[in-house]
């Protein structure tokens, strides 16, 4: 019987644990790959089925229009412009629009929800009159704007404001609510005045719930904008939309809305960014995308 | 008297002399609940905690234990009686006092360094001076390599010992202390009762800690208030003639310790029966 020696086991160990990290982070690899092949794969079914579709006439082209049509529209809004004038000045006035009510409405709803939180008799008092302003369908309040601010870009952004202050709002309001009763007195008995308590430890706390409605109001903002150009408008997307479908060009509506997506999609990114740049003192969440 | 042979000298309550670091005169607390009926938290409560005095609450649960910490701060206004601090009633937030939580009550978007400077920056020190001050505590109490580490990448005992460090970086006259240390571990509380015996000796504060555990309290403090069944009001005070300075992990097994511990809690046990049963007929 030969003694294994303390460090020819300890050695072993290494070598095994190495072993066993590498397999762990193969099997990691693989599955992001497996994934992400999968996505692709179902996206280019959809795409593929929509085409053949198309193509032979199992759904009519002139009605859901098809990738490729869709794809040669927006193209030829790329190299030649919309009837309207290039497709970037499109972008860009629908994009403004969309900027200046989601950062008016913002800044509105979170002034607003931060008094409210802080002031019971405010939030008892305005309470009811919020709930019935939150219980009017806001879209036709685009139509009052249009009326009264005119077709230029002021209608658009008061209707984007309105879209994102409400939600914003109810954010703020419920995150200066839930702020913590100890850490409260806890600044209160460090010497907090109420100023630098609202400052200090009622915004931060209140920060995580607006943030959580800056990703869902930038949506709703765009939506503003883009109903308050279909209503009526000289320029942006809403109009290409408006316009694509008086001419029953399927194509240009499916177009546009694909712009509009991706273009949602940027900003959401750019705000998940933020996020986690004002939020790095929290906890890193679990990814539930394994990426 | 058997009692004072045994170091647990009952005390006989007398009004509080003027020069009481705190004095708690004949308070009775109701008030109010949302749904429109009248609670007692406490009746006809005398405390009296003299200058540089290490006192201890212990008492059933739900029997208003912290409802006293909230007189001295102000937090709480009494019904009748009054209640005065450092020889003033008390009006408002007094800056002597500092406050444990039994609750994380720290920011958790401040980094170490920046809770523990969060009472000078409150209170107007010049931010070099508040941050300087502040490295000066995280070190007292061991923390100098985690300055700036957030709270959720610290351990529960961590995170008590930046609570310590940014209530003690006040220099409170008043230490009151909420159940600090309940929700740690057994080896984690014996460390945290140590050092906070530690800075305490330093810093001199007259102290009000609140605890359900009677060991804790005869361990650390001069003199053990007994409180009955809620409402609540003094059963009995004890004076702990254990000497100083003591140690936490080896008080315990002290035999005079062991003593003093059973008379308080023969006293103790008849309430905590009785606020049990309360609980459990009233499902709370």
């Amino acid at each position: 019987m030969t003694a294994i020696s303390p460090t020819d086991q300890a050695a072993a160990r290494a070598t095994f644990i190495v072993a066993a990290e590498a397999r762990a982070r193969a099997r990691l690899r693989r599955r992001h790959a497996l994934v992400i092949g999968l996505r692709l794969a179902i996206l280019i079914v959809f795409l593929g089925l929509w085409e053949l579709c198309a193509d032979f006439n199992i759904i009519d082209p002139f009605f859901f229009s098809s990738p490729s049509g869709i794809w040669e529209q927006i193209w030829s809004w790329i190299t030649e412009g919309t009837s309207q004038g290039p497709l970037w000045l499109q972008i860009y006035v629908t994009l403004e629009e969309t900027f200046l009510g989601f950062v008016i409405g913002a800044l509105g709803g979170i002034a607003a929800g931060i008094i409210l939180g802080r002031n019971k008799l405010l939030a008892d008092v305005f309470s009811i009159y919020i709930k019935i302003a939150n219980s009017v369908p806001r879209v036709v309040l685009g139509s009052v704007f249009i009326i009264a601010l005119g077709l230029g870009m002021a209608s658009k952004v008061a209707l984007a404001v309105v879209m994102v202050f409400f939600v914003v709002f109810a954010n703020a309001f419920q995150g200066v609510r839930e702020a913590d009763r100890a850490m409260i007195a806890n600044a209160q008995i460090l010497g907090a005045s109420p100023y630098q308590i609202t400052t200090t430890v009622i915004i931060p706390s209140a920060m995580s719930w607006i943030l959580a409605s800056l990703h869902v109001s930038f949506g709703f903002a765009l939506v503003g904008a883009v109903v308050g150009e279909f209503l009526g408008a000289k320029q942006g997307m809403g109009l290409l939309i408006s316009t694509a479908q008086g001419a029953f060009n399927a194509n240009g509506v499916f177009a546009a809305m694909i712009i509009l997506a991706v273009m949602a999609l940027v900003v959401e990114f750019l705000i998940t960014r933020f996020e986690n740049y004002v939020v790095k003192w929290r906890p890193a969440p679990f990814n539930e995308q394994g990426t | 008297m058997q009692l004072q042979t045994m170091a647990a000298e009952k005390l006989s309550q007398a009004a509080p002399p003027a020069d009481a670091a705190i004095a708690i005169d004949d308070v009775t607390l109701r008030f109010v609940t949302p749904d429109g009926h009248m609670m007692t938290a406490i009746r006809d409560f005398t405390m009296t905690v003299a200058r540089g005095e290490f006192a201890c609450v212990v008492g059933p649960t739900g029997c208003g234990k912290s409802t006293t910490l909230n007189l001295v701060t102000g937090l709480l206004r009494p019904t009748t009686g009054n209640v005065r601090v450092m020889g003033n009633p008390v009006t408002e937030i007094s800056r002597d006092i500092g406050f444990v939580f039994q609750a994380d009550a720290l920011f958790p978007w401040r980094s170490v360094i920046d809770n523990v400077a969060a009472g000078p920056l409150y209170r107007g020190t010049p931010k070099g001076q508040a941050y300087e001050r502040a490295r000066d505590w995280i070190a007292r109490v061991g923390l100098a390599r985690f300055e700036k580490h957030y709270p959720h990448q610290l351990s529960g005992g961590m995170r008590k010992r930046v609570a310590l460090a940014q209530t003690f970086i006040n220099q409170p006259k008043i230490l009151l202390m909420d159940e600090p240390f309940s929700a740690l571990d057994m080896q984690t509380r014996t460390a945290m009762q140590d050092e906070l015996l530690g800075l305490w000796s330093e810093l001199k504060s007259s102290v009000v800690f609140v605890t359900h555990d009677l060991e804790e309290a005869v361990a650390l403090a001069d003199k053990v208030y007994v409180l009955t069944a809620g409402p609540g009001t003094v059963k009995s005070v004890y004076r702990i003639d254990l000497p100083r300075p003591r140690v936490m992990a080896d008080i315990r097994y002290d035999q005079k310790f062991i003593e003093i511990a059973k008379v308080i809690w023969n006293d103790l046990r008849e309430e905590v029966q009785l606020g049990q049963s309360r609980g459990l007929q009233t499902g709370h």
